[in-house]
């Protein structure tokens, strides 16, 4: 018999129709995670499309990472080194879907129970269409052993771990986002 | 399982974020068509709540400029409509109040006109009204806006689909698990019934919990009309605590 019942959480709604107004939501330095010429920063880039295949234009994508030192600068981060970065960017997607982010790869991260994760990113997607966020974890591909270890990879069919693997190229890595469709990413319920 | 890796601080303790899909909308809700091509066909994989997902963006006052919380002010003149005070408390479903975090908006003019191109209803825009606000979470969690009641537009969902009014809400919260983007909707609006994306929510309840109630006390007389609507993201769980290195019971 509690005094009072803890209350029900809101439920979520889609951004759409009409996300990132001009000059409102969405601000300038939004993709980059740290600024151009930081040591080791390179771009993350993809595109984010849906079930037929086609580009998601009016969608946005939000990361979260450690630094590369596998920090966070958060007060629930119960290890006694902090860092002093954001670790956030927010990118809407262009009219090819496409999206970008300059960031660094972060470091590994303790688990419970010994367990340590890979170097990875958080993702999550909004858009048109979407009732909720959708979420999903880029890993990177020359990280053979962690990523071996990692207790959430490890989860995945094997035959779908591929999608949660960013490839790398010219400028950094690459990150394609497919919501539905042949080689739909793997996505998280969290 | 042998990690070269071996920087895991042993008992590292970790809080978990209060799972709630029964208050959400099934992300395959086929009367909105838009969410078709659009939600994963694939099942979602469980992800544990491990040090990226209790921790989260901490986006300071730096975010907002001072008029960002008052869109009636974001112009040389006053913009149409009818001007409302929008405030309440943004809580975890513990019950407890989620201070300095930042609170977005987003909304159409009174007309039902939002400024974006990829807006073709042919309702005026207004050149004193952009429809977008910021503003932080004080201490206790209170947040707060002035703007303008929003117009119900139509939409091509459905024969005659029209949006009920209703304003865009998106929070961080304190962890990337509480980021919530929800709608808040006035009550009475005679359009609930056959809007989609509302009744997406599928329990009666949760429905309700999206819609912002008259407040009399907090109007300002000759001025503005006033909205109460407290926002809950969900909640950290009891503290877990894991087993130092034994990872075989």
């Amino acid at each position: 018999m509690s005094a009072s019942t803890p209350p029900a959480t809101t439920p979520s709604q889609t951004v759409g129709p009409f996300y990132a107004l001009p000059g409102g939501i969405l601000w300038a330095e939004g993709p980059e995670v740290v600024a151009d010429g930081t040591p080791g920063s390179f771009l993350l880039r993809g595109r984010l499309v849906d079930g037929a295949g086609d580009p998601v234009p009016d969608g946005v994508v939000e990361i979260w990472q450690a630094d590369a030192q596998g920090r966070f600068d958060h007060p629930d981060d119960p290890r006694p080194e902090s860092s002093s970065w954001q670790g956030f960017g927010r990118c809407p997607t262009d009219a090819d879907g496409g999206f970008w982010f300059r960031t660094v790869k972060p470091g590994p991260l303790p688990a419970p129970g010994g367990a340590t994760e890979a170097p990875h990113i958080n993702v999550t997607v909004l858009a048109r269409g979407m009732l909720n966020r959708v979420v999903t974890r880029v890993y990177f591909p020359d990280e053979e052993r962690a990523n071996a270890a990692d207790p959430v990879l490890s989860t995945v069919d094997p035959a779908r771990r591929g999608t949660l693997l960013a490839t790398p190229d010219d400028q950094g890595y690459r990150f394609d986002i497919r919501i539905q469709g042949d080689d739909e990413t793997v996505f998280f319920a969290i | 399982m042998t990690t070269h890796e071996s920087r895991s601080p042993a008992g590292l303790i970790l809080p978990d974020y209060q799972r709630d899909e029964q208050s959400h909308p099934a992300l395959d809700t086929p009367e909105y068509r838009s969410s078709a091509l659009r939600h994963p066909k694939q099942p979602l994989q469980y992800l544990p709540h491990y040090l990226t997902e209790i921790t989260g963006p901490l986006l300071g006052q730096d975010r907002c400029g001072v008029h960002d919380h008052d869109l009636t002010v974001q112009h040389d003149g006053e913009p149409l409509g009818e001007r409302i005070i929008v405030s309440g408390r943004v809580l975890d479903s513990g019950g407890k109040p989620v201070p300095n975090t930042l609170v977005e908006i987003w909304q159409a003019n009174s007309a039902g006109r939002y400024l974006h191109q990829g807006d073709r209803h042919p309702a005026p825009l207004d050149p004193n009204f952009s429809g977008t606000g910021r503003c932080m979470t004080d201490a206790e969690g209170n947040y707060q806006f002035v703007t303008i009641k929003p117009g119900a537009y139509p939409w091509r969902n459905h024969d005659n689909a029209w949006r009920p009014a209703h304003i865009h809400f998106s929070l961080f919260g304190q962890a990337f698990t509480q980021r919530l983007i929800t709608q808040m909707y006035f009550p009475g609006d005679p359009l609930f019934h056959q809007d989609p994306i509302f009744n997406s929510v599928r329990d009666e309840r949760a429905r309700e919990r999206m819609i912002s109630r008259f407040d009399l006390d907090t109007t300002v007389p000759e001025w503005a009309l006033s909205y109460k609507w407290d926002i809950v993201l969900r909640g950290s769980q009891a503290t877990v605590f894991e087993d130092e290195e034994d990872d075989d019971e």
